[in-house]
């Protein structure tokens, strides 16, 4: 039963807090891509990869009041907080009991990253079929707004390099 | 070859029931339309099992590519008044919207969800992988068939091309919208094509729309809003999708068990094991897959053949509206009883959200959501359109989530053995919708 739901709520409980929108599509993608048993599908959008059955999925957890989301008011836009409910842990625990879905190291090195910086790593991550160069020309064009450097690739290639040992 | 000028010697038109006429100039267009890979999309429905609700709804692919293609070149001729672009570009554009959906499979929303396999993958591996259309595009230069999946897969630099063919308004929604409409003889879906093509500008980003054209961009939206209610989500469409999954989950965890089936699932095969090639995946269409369903229906495996049977004479299951957080409650003995009177809950009992749609709402989007529409101010200002249309706004912030449970009633109504446990589930279920 909402199985695909169920792991969310896990990587929620995991994390404790996850602060932006972009943030958790990025968390979400980047574990998926690292093995975590995520399923939602992606596609490249504006700010990299993004999966509308994701939001939705949340939306769907915020109406049934097992995850709670707290809108806060920032300078020109909205800021989204996401955590588990109490309901949202007992149907966690109810439905699937004792099942360990999820790696909880990954979760909280991602999260403890920026959604810039998240954002950039799944760009990359995106590209993986490409040659460092390729992928490189891609960030640089695709996120010509973002202003990553040089430093930052590489930082976000090591950073990858060290959640998958 | 193609002619130097790239244009036919006499424009063709292909005769549409939604765009009137489809009109092809374009020798690269007119060749990739004669690829088998592109052929093959005759044989692919557009909305899956909706022709199960609505029996019109029986157009296909292939119908609708022409379609994207058609308001593509209508898009592209009005920009081109407006704006300067390399010289290219407009075949990329074209390109792009006639072969958006070629990776498409039959029923592929259930395939990619029970396989894990994405068509736009598939469509990216047909435009570069060795194939008729990958020939026919190359022609054009090495880099064509790149430029063509960049812009198809969204990662192509010049956003404004990709947000023609894949944005909150673009030519594929657009064409989808009529199209279904006009199939399924609904009579919401309808909006002012050509007003809204009039009325679209350029910007570096995305096409965005006159504050004069508010009204079409509008309609659109509330064609979009009642076409996801009305068809796109309609229970009875998803209870036949509910079953189709089912099948071939059952199929696949059959195949690994080493079941011996009477009808091997040869075209399947490398699917269910992740190593089907391109030229496999080609091969694959919907009469391929109504013919294992048939043959399956003789299968000894009784879930097998019971789901096949369902499917093909359309013997679906019943729903009710589900609420997760009472579901949570009761979903344990519900699970317990079905094991009791014989009937497997994993294929039997299965709870279908919005969320398991490919179709979405419009959404007035905050920061780090897709871009939205923006309506171009007489001042020059861009506006975000819900924050301008009242109609819009009120329906922006509409509950959108919904869940429902699936059950065979028929199973349960028989009451001969197990009596008990049966009147049991069907109080639990019928609790459910309260």
């Amino acid at each position: 039963m909402l199985q695909e739901h169920a792991k969310l709520l896990a990587l929620l409980k995991e994390t404790e807090e996850i602060v932006g929108r972009k943030k958790l599509q990025k968390m979400v993608y980047i574990a998926k891509r690292l093995g975590q048993p995520f399923r939602e599908k992606y596609q490249f959008h504006m700010f990299g990869p993004y999966s509308e059955e994701l939001t939705l999925q949340i939306e769907e957890m915020c109406q049934a009041d097992f995850v709670e989301e707290l809108r806060e008011k920032k300078a020109g836009y909205y800021q989204y907080r996401y955590s588990l409910s109490s309901k949202g842990e007992q149907f966690l625990a109810a439905v699937f009991p004792e099942k360990k879905m999820l790696d909880k190291e990954l979760l909280r090195a991602l999260n403890e990253k920026s959604s810039k910086f998240l954002e950039l790593v799944s760009t990359i991550l995106y590209f993986d079929a490409l040659t460092k160069e390729e992928v490189k020309t891609k960030v640089f064009k695709l996120k010509a707004k973002q202003n990553y450097t040089e430093e930052d690739i590489e930082e976000a290639y090591t950073f990858l390099e060290k959640l998958r040992h | 070859m193609l002619r130097p000028d790239g244009q036919l010697q006499e424009e063709k038109v292909f005769k549409d029931p939604v765009h009137r006429y489809i009109h092809v100039r374009d020798e690269l267009i007119w060749e990739l339309i004669g690829t088998r890979e592109f052929q093959r999309l005759r044989r692919i429905r557009q909305l899956g099992t909706t022709y199960l609700t609505f029996h019109g709804a029986e157009h296909t692919r292939f119908n609708h590519s022409l379609g994207v293609y058609e308001i593509m070149r209508r898009m592209v001729e009005n920009l081109e008044k407006k704006m300067t672009w390399e010289k290219d570009e407009r075949l990329v554009c074209l390109a792009a919207a006639l072969l958006h959906d070629v990776g498409h499979g039959p029923f592929s929303h259930s395939f990619e969800k029970v396989f894990q396999t994405d068509h736009e993958e598939w469509t990216s591996r047909i435009i570069m992988g060795d194939t008729e259309v990958n020939k026919v595009l190359r022609r054009m230069g090495e880099d064509f068939p790149a430029r063509v999946a960049d812009v198809i897969g969204k990662t192509y630099e010049n956003k404004l091309i990709v947000s023609l063919i894949s944005s909150q308004i673009d030519a594929d929604r657009m064409d989808y919208l009529l199209r279904d409409a006009f199939y399924t003889g609904v009579s919401y879906g309808q909006f002012d094509m050509e007003r809204i093509l009039r009325v679209m500008r350029p910007q570096e980003d995305q096409a965005v729309f006159k504050h004069s054209g508010m009204h079409a961009v509008e309609d659109y939206i509330m064609s979009r809003y009642q076409m996801y209610w009305q068809v796109y989500f309609h229970p009875v469409t998803r209870s036949a999708e509910v079953i189709l999954s089912k099948i071939l989950h059952r199929a696949k965890e059959l195949l690994a068990d080493g079941y011996e089936f009477q009808q091997t699932p040869h075209h399947f095969q490398s699917l269910f094991e992740s190593t089907m090639t391109l030229e496999e995946y080609i091969r694959l269409d919907e009469y391929i897959i109504f013919y294992y369903f048939q043959a399956w229906e003789l299968e000894n495996d009784p879930i097998l053949s019971d789901l096949c049977r369902r499917f093909m004479d359309r013997h679906l299951f019943k729903y009710v509206e589900c609420d997760p957080s009472e579901q949570m409650i009761i979903w344990p003995e519900l699970q317990e009883l079905f094991r009791k009177i014989g009937v497997d809950p994993e294929y039997y009992l299965v709870i279908d959200s919005s969320s398991d749609l490919p179709y979405d709402f419009y959404r007035p989007g905050e920061k780090d959501e897709r871009m939205p529409i923006h309506l171009l101010m007489p001042n020059g200002s861009l506006r975000e359109l819900s924050r301008e249309s009242d109609i819009v706004e009120s329906i922006s912030g509409k509950k959108r989530t919904d869940h429902k449970l699936y059950f065979p009633m028929d199973l349960l109504l028989d009451q001969q053995e197990h009596g008990e446990e049966k009147r049991r589930i069907l109080t639990l279920l019928h609790q459910q919708e309260g």
